[in-house]
């Protein structure tokens, strides 16, 4: 028999407002194995973790039953207060009568009964819980970044310093993500390549990193401290080893009418191409799609002109399988198709872009060189007109936009018009916005350096309609919600801040790491709080945008704080394995395979073994769970059909008796 | 053509007094086409406008009538003034989603079976497009308007709200485009074709309906379009009976079907003032 | 708000079956309207007037006679507050509560001509018409 103790927290008034905590204590005392019970008001501080303490030594617990908060809370702190004190730390249960009792009823009619149950429920569980022990399992030194923009550059270069080796794999051919199609930055006017290539060339040159660009992560199996990656080597058809990165297969490629995905299709790019002079690797990829060669088998004059002999058509995908102990996902974001937002002219007139695009027009590497011109006739514009919030902000339902506020565009609207001011002396800037949201260091004096010094008219409004003129002006109709008069401007080009949104990628990649993704495919914390940089997935960390919008330098500080948690996880010899894991019983198992089709980690084997049944010796087939592998989810232990399969820690006895408890 | 299929047709008010033009050549071309348009006894007007009060039954009944008679004949419903395929769109949609309405439109009509939303309703362009086919359109046509720049009017009727109507993008509509050039003319994209042109306010205020109609058509004409056309005759009226600089023809669509299919009269009936035989007009003229 | 206003006001949103606290005020709505220039209570400030309980004002309003019901504020608004549908709500509020008609069959034959649509007049008396 357990020698039980029962710990009611009050959570101050989080639970105590709406549970009878005094009722369930002495409800508790009543209860099968039960020696001891009191409420306290926080269980979690110093002096509720003593009390707990104290009464291990006072009444000789074996187990104990922390009614309280969810286990994803505190359940860690009481098995540590436990094993601190001679209990097992497997010997505790926490019933949540918090999340799932006291904050989601309104009094303590209902609330009071429900947490009775949950404790009872608890106690029958403990009752037949057993002393576990966790295993060890060694961590391999190495890490793994998927994504190479700045958070992936940031995060790649802080675990490498720390003497760690850190591979990056960047879908695209060239790691810099979107930072590198940036004009300027906020608030300060950095040139956003100026500041972002020097970390190009650290990654590439430092010896900790390896680069696997163009090249996608295809499986990922194994668990926190050892993950088994596949990942697949795109073939670039140029070797890389020879390739000088001179460019002349570029400029000699006949298929040249493709539109260049980095300027984002303002422009063409030929089949063989180097996105931008600062790509690393410095190495062009043949795109397949479009290139003659691969299409017709004719032309290869690319091959022909390299003057190093670079060129191999023949060169084949690859897969590169590598172990790693953590793994950090900045996958980034991309902006939303505007085509959609055809009232404000986008896909109508060419002379209307997105803000994205407008970086690619100001940047000194984008197709303009610099050069502010409008798209359409490539004149220079005199007045523009930025409308801000498109596709942000919207209700759940909006065919088009996303809920959230995409964070970083009243900054970079007031950055753009600024430098538009800068670029065209004379130059009349527009700017219509819901709220102007400038929380942020020097953020709102920046915006209000765009309207006293530069300006820029800002009007509280919205637009209706944009409609070409035929002077090649562009008609903005909108409305001026202060004046409360109709806006009417004819203007030379219309920037919109559409909404950001994850990169798409993150969803396949999602499902490969376990990862889970909210509404709008953004990942979820571990912690909201807490773990801001740690997935749900124990051993997967992330940084940036795939996240939540944010800018460059919370996505540079949330980067360095995901390559401190790897190095704590690759720092580690040893990692404490859960012993939560499945195990079968010889004598009920039938070989059936049942359980290792339904497992998703693998962790399910067969072995031919010897056993002796009622005298007579025999040859049977019998599962055998790699306790390293399992996760203990449970899923062949419910598929079992002779019931031999039970998960250590949630036996199927111990759930039968947590039912019974709750039918009683 | 092949075979000959059914559809029941919702011809509306208008399309019998007024917009004869619109209806008659809906129903000839539809017959070259392989496309029978056959009309419900004793069809009600649809009442002109959507009655959006979430708790009005009475203005909906003559919809939910023509929706359950198309479903009895196992037919879709097709209608080709704007109006008309609005509300009758929209009830219909309020027949499948809204239990309130359902089940109170049901308790008055008192069918054999209650009516709950099956009946898919179709603008003619659908028709033409969807079941019919922009290509076999093309097949059938005998003097293509090649050379002509005709600019879609598509007003608001058809297009908005667009979750319920699924007629095309509101914003950037293509589908009188796709037609105008299967009839091998060339289709003109203008911005305000998706605008209302002053719609019922011309009655009241027919200052306002002169001055948006005056937009469109100067965006119209800016674009480079020769003529316009419409399924809407609220639309065709207010464009038509505008006077002031960058006025175009305005046809409508059937009428340029009509013409590419070669089966266009000679000499076209002129509208007539009398004979009309929507109920509506008669019971407005009782109550006065 | 007297209780006579509030009346009104659970009356019209009842017909409205919509949400005004979804409003976030971004002007979009009016940017849209054709009759913005007709109308003394602009569509934008419909959402407000009615959570601040302004009903009489609405109800006095020229907008509810000058919307022209073609829906562009319902479609672009990002956060499907539906302000075309508020303003019918008001304006039947009007018809139904207050029993007044706003257009009379005697004034019609001075409005028409011989090209007159059926359309316009069914729907003009639709809409403005108990």
């Amino acid at each position: 028999m357990q020698r039980i103790g029962v710990f009611v927290c009050h959570c101050g008034t989080n639970i105590a407002a709406t549970v009878d905590v005094s009722k369930v204590a002495e409800a508790a005392k009543h209860e099968p194995g039960v020696v001891y019970a009191v409420d306290y008001t926080f269980m979690c501080s110093e002096a509720g973790q003593n009390l707990i303490a104290q009464a291990i030594k006072d009444y000789g617990l074996t187990a104990i039953v922390v009614c309280s908060c969810s286990p994803r809370m505190h359940e860690a702190t009481f098995r540590k207060v436990a094993e601190e004190n001679g209990v097992n730390p497997y010997m505790v249960e926490i019933a949540n009568i918090r999340e799932q009792c006291s904050w989601v009823h309104k009094n303590m009619d209902e609330g009071t009964p429900k947490a009775i149950t949950l404790m009872k429920t608890a106690v029958a569980k403990v009752n037949l819980d057993a002393p576990l022990q966790e295993g060890e399992a060694p961590v391999t030194k190495r890490a793994l970044v998927i994504g190479g923009g700045i958070a992936g550059i940031q995060t790649a270069l802080d675990i490498a310093d720390c003497g760690y080796k850190v591979d990056i794999v960047e879908k695209e051919q060239t790691i810099g993500g979107r930072m590198a199609q940036l004009d300027k930055t906020f608030p300060t006017l950095d040139c956003s390549s100026c500041i972002l290539t020097p970390r190009m060339t650290e990654v590439a040159q430092h010896p900790n990193i390896r680069l696997f660009t163009y090249s996608e992560v295809q499986e990922v199996s194994g668990f926190v401290g050892n993950f088994d990656v596949k990942i697949l080597k795109k073939s670039r058809s140029v070797r890389e080893k020879d390739c000088t990165g001179c460019g002349v297969c570029m400029t000699k490629c006949p298929s040249k009418k493709i539109p260049n995905e980095f300027n984002r299709g303002l422009n063409f790019r030929t089949a063989i191409n180097i996105p931008f002079a600062q790509a690393i690797p410095n190495v062009p990829v043949i795109d397949k799609e479009h290139c003659i060669h691969f299409k017709t088998g004719k032309c290869g004059i690319c091959a022909k002109v390299c003057p190093s002999h670079a060129v191999d058509y023949e060169i084949q995908d690859e897969v590169i399988e590598e172990k790693y102990g953590a793994i950090v996902v900045a996958t980034g974001f991309d902006q939303i198709d505007l085509h959609k937002f055809g009232e404000l002219g986008y896909g109508v007139s060419k002379d209307v872009i997105s803000s994205l695009e407008y970086e690619r027009i100001m940047s000194a590497t984008g197709p303009t060189g610099g050069h502010i011109v409008r798209p359409s006739d490539g004149k220079e514009p005199k007045d523009i007109v930025f409308i801000q919030c498109v596709g942000s902000r919207c209700e759940p339902d909006d065919r088009r936009g996303k809920t959230y506020c995409s964070k970083i565009c009243c900054m970079y609207t007031a950055k753009q018009s600024i430098m538009t001011c800068d670029h065209i002396p004379g130059a009349k800037c527009h700017v219509f916005y819901i709220d102007v949201r400038t929380p942020g260091k020097m953020f709102d004096e920046f915006y209000r350096r765009a309207v006293e010094q530069y300006g820029v008219d800002y009007i509280k409004g919205n637009v209706g309609k944009v409609t070409p003129l035929p002077n090649g002006k562009l008609r903005v109709h909108g409305v001026d919600l202060l004046d409360q008069k109709e806006v009417e401007l004819d203007t030379d080009m219309v920037v919109l801040a559409g909404a950001i949104e994850p990169n798409p990628s993150i969803r396949p990649l999602a499902t490969k790491l376990t990862l889970s993704i909210d509404n709008n495919n953004f990942l979820n914390e571990a912690h909201a709080k807490l773990h801001p940089v740690e997935a749900a997935t124990a051993g997967v960390f992330m940084a940036g945008t795939v996240q939540g919008p944010k800018d460059i330098p919370e996505t540079v500080a949330q980067a360095g704080a995901a390559a401190v948690k790897a190095v704590a996880l690759l720092a580690k010899d040893k990692l404490k394995t859960n012993p939560c894991v499945a195990q079968p019983d010889e004598l009920y198992c039938n070989g059936c395979s049942v359980c290792a089709n339904v497992c998703p980690y693998g962790a399910i084997t067969y072995i031919e073994k010897e056993v002796r049944d009622h005298g007579v010796r025999e040859t049977r087939r019998l599962a055998q769970v790699n306790p390293s592998l399992c996760k203990g989810c449970g899923a062949c232990t419910v598929a079992c059909p002779s019931g031999a399969m039970n998960l250590k820690g949630f036996t199927n006895r111990q759930i039968m008796a947590e039912v019974d408890s709750v039918c009683q | 053509m092949g075979e000959i299929t059914q559809y029941s047709y919702f011809p509306g008010c208008t399309l019998k007094t007024k917009a004869k033009d619109l209806d008659r050549y809906a129903r000839s071309c539809a017959e070259k086409l392989g496309a029978e348009l056959v009309e419900p006894e004793n069809w009600q007007c649809c009442g002109g406008v959507y009655p959006m009060g979430s708790d009005e039954i009475g203005n909906k009944l003559s919809s939910v009538r023509a929706l359950n008679d198309a479903r009895e004949h196992g037919r879709e419903l097709v209608t080709v003034c704007s109006a008309c395929y609005h509300v009758i769109k929209r009830v219909n949609d309020d027949m499948a989603n809204v239990p309130d309405i359902q089940k109170r439109a049901n308790n008055y009509a008192e069918f054999d079976e209650p009516y709950t939303g099956e009946t898919k309703v179709l603008h003619y362009l659908e028709l033409l497009r969807d079941r019919i086919g922009f290509d076999k359109v093309k097949e059938a046509v005998t003097k293509p308007l090649a050379g002509k720049k005709i600019g879609a009017f598509y007003g608001c009727l058809l297009l908005r709200p667009s979750n319920i109507l699924q007629f095309d993008d509101p914003e950037n509509p293509s589908i009188m485009e796709d037609f105008i050039s299967a009839l091998g003319a060339t289709p003109v994209r203008y911005q305000m074709r998706n605008e209302c042109c002053g719609g019922y306010r011309r009655m009241e205020n027919p200052e306002l309906a002169q001055k948006l109609v005056g937009k469109i058509f100067t965006d119209a004409r800016n674009a480079g379009c020769e003529e316009l056309i419409t399924a809407c005759p609220l639309c065709w009226y207010n464009l038509n009976s505008y006077e002031g600089p960058d006025k175009l023809p305005v046809r409508y669509m059937t009428e340029v079907l009509a013409e590419a299919l070669g089966i266009l009269d000679e000499k076209p009936e002129a509208a007539e003032l009398d004979g009309v035989s929507c109920g509506c007009m008669q019971d407005a003229g009782k109550e006065a | 708000m007297t209780p006579d206003e509030m009346k009104v006001r659970d009356y019209i949103l009842k017909i409205y079956d919509g949400d005004v606290t979804k409003c976030m005020h971004c002007g979009k709505c009016s940017a849209s309207c054709p009759a913005y220039g007709e109308m003394d209570i602009k569509p934008h400030q419909f959402p407000s007037y009615v959570a601040h309980g302004e009903i009489a004002a609405l109800m006095d309003s020229k907008t509810i006679w000058e919307c022209l019901g073609c829906s562009a504020c319902v479609e672009r608004c990002p956060r499907g507050v539906k302000p075309g549908k508020l303003i019918d709500g008001v304006r039947q509020a009007v018809i139904r509560q207050r029993g007044g008609s706003h257009l009379y069959p005697e004034q019609i034959p001075a409005m028409v001509d011989p090209e007159t649509p059926q359309q316009l007049l069914v729907s003009v008396l639709r809409r403005e018409r108990k």
